[in-house]
């Protein structure tokens, strides 16, 4: 028991004022701090388990390749480049499919999805378009998109630009209709204009939204980047994977793997941040 | 010019169901500029919907509302609302909340600092005007409410039960707040509460609604705001007049809401 209570509190376990004296734990939120320490144990094993396995010869590097595998490839690949491309072209070309794609769709979802949140004649006309596309997976469209405009940058952009338009138009139109009309009052008893009200109130408010919006556009958006590569493409982390299978490289197709992760991660963590300061005042009102 | 003149003011609407509700019936009532009104009564009462229809929110289905000189139809700033909670604007700040009626008249930089700076200390948040709303407690948002409204020099003041979701304590802070304002500015107030003590203490008019047709079913003048500026407000809540109005105005109220529940319909906003 005091060995447990020394470990806990030598990783940083340890619970200080109030939190200590707690007798209910399981169900209170609020015990259930980050912990980090358990994230970083869980990424230890994982490594770990994966060397091990490797090392005595448990698994089929054609299935599994072992880490070194996967570095040297990760050397190999960063200075030599791969199929044409350098591996930051391959990363690159994925990444500024989706900053277009995802920019087009926010560009014009969130005017759309504020049209739909303010007026019924919008709403009613684009209600069943959204909604009937809105269930289809982006990648349906591939083999449609590819009769349109080929294999290049253009049909993966199109397709990402779909996979994000109808997220921001739902986002946008939830995020009017959760202003508060007491707000919406308040600024006309100020003396606000209609476009001042859209401008000061509606939109600031909408914020919210739309930033969870984008955070599951990007999501789809890369997890669609790479599918469409995997379909058809020149270069991307997508290409690179499926080139690789080809030729039984598995460990290119794990080293891609592992950095379609990453940078999904990343991604994820910067929106976070991103919001964390253009939103302060989210879930705290 | 600053009066407020409601003429025969009623209102019925429809309901889902296909019935109709006569949530106001001819009301009359006229407010001399710095009057302090109080507007008391049971769930559905219509005190609400008057409050909206001064405020232009709501038109009423018959009667007219206005200042003395025009009819007021729309909002307006000429007068002001505060809310009982969640009418802030929490991406400003608590000096831009205050400061967002004369921003959105485009006044210049330096008069909206002045009107803050001045409002601020006069609500008693001289330290926080940078501070977000989030980081204020429910009294001090009700602070910052009041002198967003005051910032606009609105002629009418009109209060949607301000202090309804604040604790015992600060909502007799804020009572004392209100009559100093109240005091010091001199506006024409409307304030609709459900606190009984709170209608007694801040009206210098009282009315008390009743439902079905909403109307005014009895009006009080009353001394206790006046007093209440010079005098310990728990003095004059403790005084056999006040408590002998209170006890009056409370039964009346339980008559009415006994007769709603007799009646067995449900009780509508």
């Amino acid at each position: 028991m005091s060995m447990m209570q020394t470990f806990k509190e030598r990783v940083g376990l340890s619970e200080t004022g109030l939190a200590k004296r707690k007798t209910v734990t399981f169900g209170d939120s609020s015990s259930v701090t980050d912990g980090r320490f358990w994230s970083t144990l869980s990424v230890i094993t994982m490594a770990v388990v994966w060397y091990l396995g490797s090392a005595m010869g448990l698994v089929n590097p054609i299935f599994w390749p072992s880490p070194e595998a996967v570095w040297q490839q990760f050397i190999s690949i960063s200075g030599e480049g791969y199929r044409n491309f350098s591996l930051w072209e391959h990363v690159w070309a994925s990444l500024y499919r989706i900053l277009v794609g995802f920019g087009l769709g926010c560009l014009i979802g969130i005017p759309l999805g504020f049209a739909m949140g303010l007026s019924k004649v919008i709403r009613g006309w684009f209600d069943p378009i959204v909604e009937f596309f809105r269930p289809i997976p982006p990648l349906a469209f591939i083999p449609l998109v590819i009769i349109w405009s080929g294999i290049g940058e253009r049909s993966k952009i199109l397709l990402l630009f779909f996979a994000a338009l109808w997220i921001m138009v739902i986002a946008a139109r939830a995020g009017v209709s959760s202003v508060k009309l007491t707000k919406i009052h308040a600024a006309y008893s100020l003396g606000a204009s209609k476009r001042q009200i859209l401008l000061h109130v509606i939109l600031p408010n909408s914020l919210p939204e739309i930033f969870t919006g984008m955070r599951v556009a990007m999501g789809v958006c890369w997890g669609t980047v790479v599918a469409a590569e995997l379909v058809a493409a020149e270069s991307g982390v997508g290409f690179m994977i499926m080139v690789a299978s080809k030729f039984l490289s598995t460990d290119i197709v794990v080293l891609g793997v592992i950095i379609v992760g990453l940078i999904g991660y990343g991604i994820d963590i910067l929106m976070r941040k991103i919001e964390a300061r253009l939103i302060p005042w989210k879930g705290k009102a | 010019m600053s009066e407020l003149i409601v003429n025969n003011v009623s209102m019925i609407f429809d309901t889902p169901d296909g019935g109709q509700v006569e949530a106001l019936r001819n009301v009359n009532f006229s407010l001399k500029q710095g009057e302090l009104l109080s507007v008391l009564g049971p769930s559905g009462c219509g005190k609400s919907t008057l409050l909206n229809i001064i405020a232009g929110f709501l038109a009423p289905t018959e009667g007219t509302v206005s200042n003395g000189t025009t009819e007021l139809h729309g909002p307006g700033p000429d007068r002001g609302m505060v809310f009982q909670q969640g009418a802030l604007f929490e991406w400003l700040t608590v000096a831009e909340n205050i400061g967002f009626g004369l921003t959105m008249k485009g006044a210049p930089k330096n008069e909206i600092k002045q009107t803050v700076d001045h409002l601020l200390e006069t609500v008693g948040l001289q330290d926080f005007g940078q501070k977000a709303i989030y980081e204020l407690s429910g009294g001090m948002q009700q602070r910052v409410a009041l002198a967003r409204c005051l910032a606009n020099d609105p002629d009418i003041i009109l209060m949607d039960e301000p202090l309804g979701a604040l604790d015992a304590l600060t909502r007799e802070k804020m009572q004392s707040l209100v009559l100093k304002l109240w005091k010091e500015t001199g506006k024409t107030i409307v304030l609709i509460t459900h606190s009984v003590e709170e209608a007694l203490f801040l009206g210098e008019r009282l009315f008390v609604m009743a439902p079905r047709p909403g109307r005014v079913k009895q009006e009080y003048l009353l001394p206790f705001a006046e007093a209440g500026l010079t005098q310990d407000p728990r003095e004059i809540k403790a005084s056999s007049d006040f408590i002998g109005k209170r006890e009056e105005i409370l039964s009346m109220i339980w008559e009415m809401e006994e007769e709603i529940m007799g009646r067995g319909e449900a009780v509508g906003a």
